[in-house]
């Protein structure tokens, strides 16, 4: 992997000026070392870094801008022509890319010479022969454009990273220089180094701002590409969900509604299940509980939260849902058709909620001043009377808080109910109804084999875009409230 | 309240006498500490079953109904065998002659024909031909074969299956559990330890006792590498950042913003941002580790800069204040002093961090790292991280989502593993913690 060893040569450039930096400056201050500014593995890090950093920086910003520039060119290559009726330039590009994939292949595996690779006037029936003879995947066969395209992207490719090695290594031993030069007994070099860690520092901070700009930039894209391809308004009002698979052909009705009402449905089954359990929980551990039920019953608890949710998905979809069955299907109530349904998935997201219910409130009942507890107590009241009527009211905003915290959970919840709840998307009331939601509309449509460019796939942006939208709603609401409260009692 | 209840009742009686209204508040009182009683019940109820359901359903993935052979070919047999046109059904004729001179010896009498043979144990001859293609040396001498029984007799083993619910099909007849009580009689079938399925591959979806995890273990390693390797530094970096330099103004609020919002946005959003930019905009490989370790990084980003920020501002200031004092410069005072005390805490919220990624499932869906494709252990490192794999959770997942019942006790075996390295990441955690920390 040549990338790999340009990585590692651009270290080892960068620690032979450290160690070179370093015995020059130890031999330039002479037997006393306090006529240095700085201790003597600054001056060797001020070099290593000089050299290093500019040049990662620029082999990654190069990694990133090749595909762009190499993309640009090749599309330009390709005529209007050769680019059929249900086709599209980005299809087209795709192809030029698997089929320079596959030239590389087959020179890899000695199939064809680099020369015959890169021969313009290839036959190419012979070439699409021995591409798939070399294990390529190609769809079908090759078209002279598309070959040419494919050769000009492996040319300017490898031209690309071999211009992009030297300037690397070239901008790695400038660096190296320029740090080596400036190595003297009176240069401040602590003081420059400690510059460059703070902004490595800020640079690692920004990464955060960085995750949520590729979310969202990635969500609107794709979205607005949807919603060129598909009227906004049927997305948002329509009430019938039926994509058509990719190759079958029709249209597709993608109407988000019954998607939203199987999330709300599931999620309010689940907190109607977690509020009150993980509530008076709370209450019994912070209020009533000696110190050795809480220290064994707290932890107990929350490993229901430590469990992963595909050990949850799996229990919906095994053990609740048979249970189920048992009981409300066709031999009991006659209410349930099969296992997956809103009341298993509901259920057991129910389960993993409890100790986001439980442990939210403790913590929020537990910042209430023990003065007004002592005031009603005082007054008379018993201990029950004293939460209800003093402890509960006062937690009331933060208790809420957690309330919403644990529903933008549910609604983001995806495992569960990819097990559990079922595939069919409808408007229906029955909870032992089989619905599906929009995070497991997301996976159903991301992890089919559509192509990338159909509205079908694209769909699952959009609504990714709405889940993103409603559960930061949510959590702003719910970490305003309880930032609200908590300023009350400080 | 009280004056209420002295206007309408004049006080008559002692305290020593509870009076009805009393009483029935006391009983409110008994309810209501019953009520959360019941609720903690309830949710500890809760964790037993899930536990008690996952280990039931998930400890006879580990046994696996085996044939145990004891074959001799001989170098006339081997020559004979090779130069037959239907090479391994020769071989599957010797085997059954075998079998059968095996349950002679025994004193039993069962017949069967080779198609039973088939149904129990799959092809046999091209196992027993590759077996001794790849060992020559072994012709002539006894060798013990450990064949694995196919899927329906091993449910049958298991009780999964019974002489009344089964169907007669190509995979098995009814018939053929007499041969499987005669031979599980002979002590020829046995349930032995299923070594495949801890350091196995996947199998086809119509083979789930071949299924094995171990390469999807491998594959969830090296994402955790990458896990490990970026948001450890990255963390603790932005943690430094944030606590110790940060000055008051509209970017330090803006990083914070964006933490605490990326702490609750859904898996899912991260694996379409991982679709979308690492594989559609940058070209990554799909289904490969080190894109999944680079989502997963992340996800855990937050946990891991919330739980050192709390553990660098646990350092006091005196600490640092004595650094500056003889000299330090705020750089070194964090690197050599605050840093170093403070590392337990962060180890620990590292640790707890990774489990948390090594149980992630949904993103890894939307990366390609579900479906059929932890076939093969991958060939050296580097193969390691950009090579298509699955993850453990992936892998329950794909499991779950087949429709042969045989692989459902595999998913729940997978979860038994992934709940185990869960488990000791956790109690490593918690050692860390009750060895290192310190309380000023």
């Amino acid at each position: 992997m040549p990338l790999l060893w340009l990585f590692l040569l651009v270290l080892a450039i960068a620690a032979g000026a450290f160690v070179f930096a370093r015995t020059r400056v130890l031999a330039l201050s002479g037997q006393d070392r306090r006529t240095l500014h700085s201790l003597p593995i600054y001056y060797g890090s001020n070099a290593a870094m000089k050299s290093a950093i500019p040049a990662l920086l620029v082999l990654v910003l190069w990694l990133l801008a090749q595909p762009f520039y190499v993309n640009n060119s090749v599309s330009g290559m390709i005529p209007d022509s050769a680019i059929g009726d249900s086709s599209s330039r980005s299809l087209v590009l795709a192809e030029v890319r698997r089929a320079a994939d596959g030239l590389d292949l087959a020179v890899a595996t000695g199939q064809m010479t680099e020369a015959a690779a890169r021969d313009t006037q290839a036959d190419i029936s012979d070439v699409t022969d021995r591409l798939s003879e070399a294990g390529a995947i190609v769809t079908s066969q090759i078209t002279q454009p598309v070959l040419n395209a494919a050769q000009q992207y492996r040319v300017l490719n490898s031209a690309g990273y071999r211009i992009m090695s030297v300037v690397v290594l070239l901008i790695a031993a400038a660096g190296a220089l320029w740090g080596i030069r400036e190595t003297k007994p009176d240069f401040r070099a602590r003081n420059v180094v400690e510059q460059g860690v703070r902004a490595l520092l800020i640079a690692a901070a920004s990464i955060a701002i960085l995750t949520t700009l590729g979310i969202v930039l990635s969500l609107v894209f794709n979205t607005i590409e949807f919603f060129r391809l598909y009227p906004a308004s049927e997305f948002f009002f329509g009430t019938n969900w039926a994509p058509s698979f990719s190759g079958r052909g029709g249209a597709s009705d993608l109407g988000i509604l019954p998607l939203l009402w199987g999330t709300f449905y599931i999620s309010i089954v689940a907190l109607i299940v977690a509020v009150p359990i993980g509530l008076f929980a709370a209450i019994y551990l912070s209020e009533y509980a000696g110190p050795k039920v809480r220290a064994f019953a707290k932890p107990m608890l929350e490993v229901l939260a430590g469990i992963p949710t595909i050990v949850y998905g799996l229990f919906a979809l095994l053990t609740v849902g048979p249970l189920l069955v048992q009981v409300f299907g066709d031999d009991g109530l006659g209410w349930m058709q099969a296992g997956t349904a809103v009341m298993t998935a509901g259920l057991v997201m129910g389960i993993m909620l409890i100790p986001f219910v439980s442990s939210l409130s403790d913590d929020i009942i537990n910042a209430v001043p023990q003065a007004m507890r002592d005031g009603s107590y005082g007054l008379g009241a018993t201990q029950s009377e004293t939460i209800r009527q003093v402890v509960l009211p006062a937690a009331l905003p933060g208790i809420v808080g957690a309330i919403l915290l644990a529903a933008s959970r549910a609604i983001g919840e995806t495992m569960i109910v990819v097990l559990g709840a079922g595939a069919a998307a409808r408007l229906s009331l029955n909870p032992f109804d089989a619905m599906t939601t929009v995070t497991a509309k997301i996976v159903s449509q991301l992890t089919g084999d559509s192509d990338f460019a159909s509205p079908e796939a694209l769909v699952a942006f959009a609504l990714g875009m709405t889940l993103f939208v409603i559960t930061l709603g949510l959590n702003v609401l719910a970490l305003y409230i309880v930032r609200k409260y908590r300023e009350q009692y400080e | 309240m009280t004056d209420a209840s002295m206007d309408s009742a004049p006080v008559q009686g002692s305290l020593t006498t509870v009076d009805a209204r009393t009483r029935k508040r006391n009983a409110a009182e008994k309810r209501f500490k019953a009520y959360g009683l019941v609720a903690i019940m309830i949710g500890l109820f809760f964790l037993v079953v899930l536990a008690v359901s996952i280990l039931r359903s998930g400890i006879p993935a580990f046994t696996q109904a085996e044939v145990r052979v004891e074959f001799t070919l001989t170098q006339e047999q081997f020559d004979e065998a090779e130069s037959q046109m239907l090479k391994t059904k020769a071989y599957e004729n010797l085997f059954i002659a075998a079998l059968q001179s095996q349950l002679e010896e025994r004193g039993l009498e069962v017949s069967f024909d080779p198609a039973a043979i088939e149904r129990l144990l799959g092809k046999t001859g091209s196992t027993i031909r590759e077996h001794f293609r790849e060992n020559p040396n072994q012709i002539g001498t006894p060798v013990f074969f450990n064949l694995a029984a196919s899927s329906r007799v091993d449910g049958y083993f298991k009780g999964r299956v019974t002489r009344d619910t089964l169907v007669d099909s190509r995979f098995l007849e009814v018939s053929d559990l007499d041969l499987v009580d005669a031979l599980a009689d002979a002590g020829i079938i046995v349930s032995a330890f299923n070594w495949n399925f801890i350091t196995g591959s996947d199998s086809g979806v119509d083979n789930p006792g071949g299924a094995g995890i171990g390469v999807s273990v491998i594959g969830s390693f090296f994402m955790m590498l990458v896990v490990l390797a970026l948001s450890l530094p990255i963390g603790v970096a932005t943690s430094i950042y944030l606590e110790e330099f940060a000055p008051q103004n509209w970017f330090t609020d803006l990083i914070e913003v964006n933490i605490s919002n990326l702490a609750a946005v859904p898996s899912i959003v991260f694996g379409i941002l991982g679709l979308a930019v690492f594989i559609q905009f940058m070209h990554l490989p799909q289904s490969a580790p080190l894109v999944g370790g680079l989502v997963l990084t992340l996800m855990t980003l937050p946990t891991i800069i919330i739980s050192t920020r709390a553990s660098l501002k646990a350092v006091p200031p005196s600490i640092r204040e004595a650094a500056l004092g003889v000299g330090a410069s705020k750089m070194q005072t964090v690197f050599h002093h605050v840093l170093p005390l403070a590392a337990p805490g962060i180890l620990t919220g590292t640790i707890i961090g990774l489990a948390q990624a090594l149980g992630e499932t949904a993103p890894l869906l939307l990366i390609g790292m579900v479906g059929f494709i932890a076939r093969a252990y991958p060939e050296g490192v580097v193969s390691g991280f950009i090579d298509p794999n699955s993850a453990m959770p992936a892998q329950i997942y794909t499991w779950a989502a087949r429709a042969d019942a045989g692989f459902y006790e595999k998913a729940w075996g997978g979860i038994i593993i992934l709940l185990i390295f869960l488990l000791t990441m956790n109690i490593i955690a918690i050692i860390l913690r009750r060895r290192f920390e310190r309380r000023w």
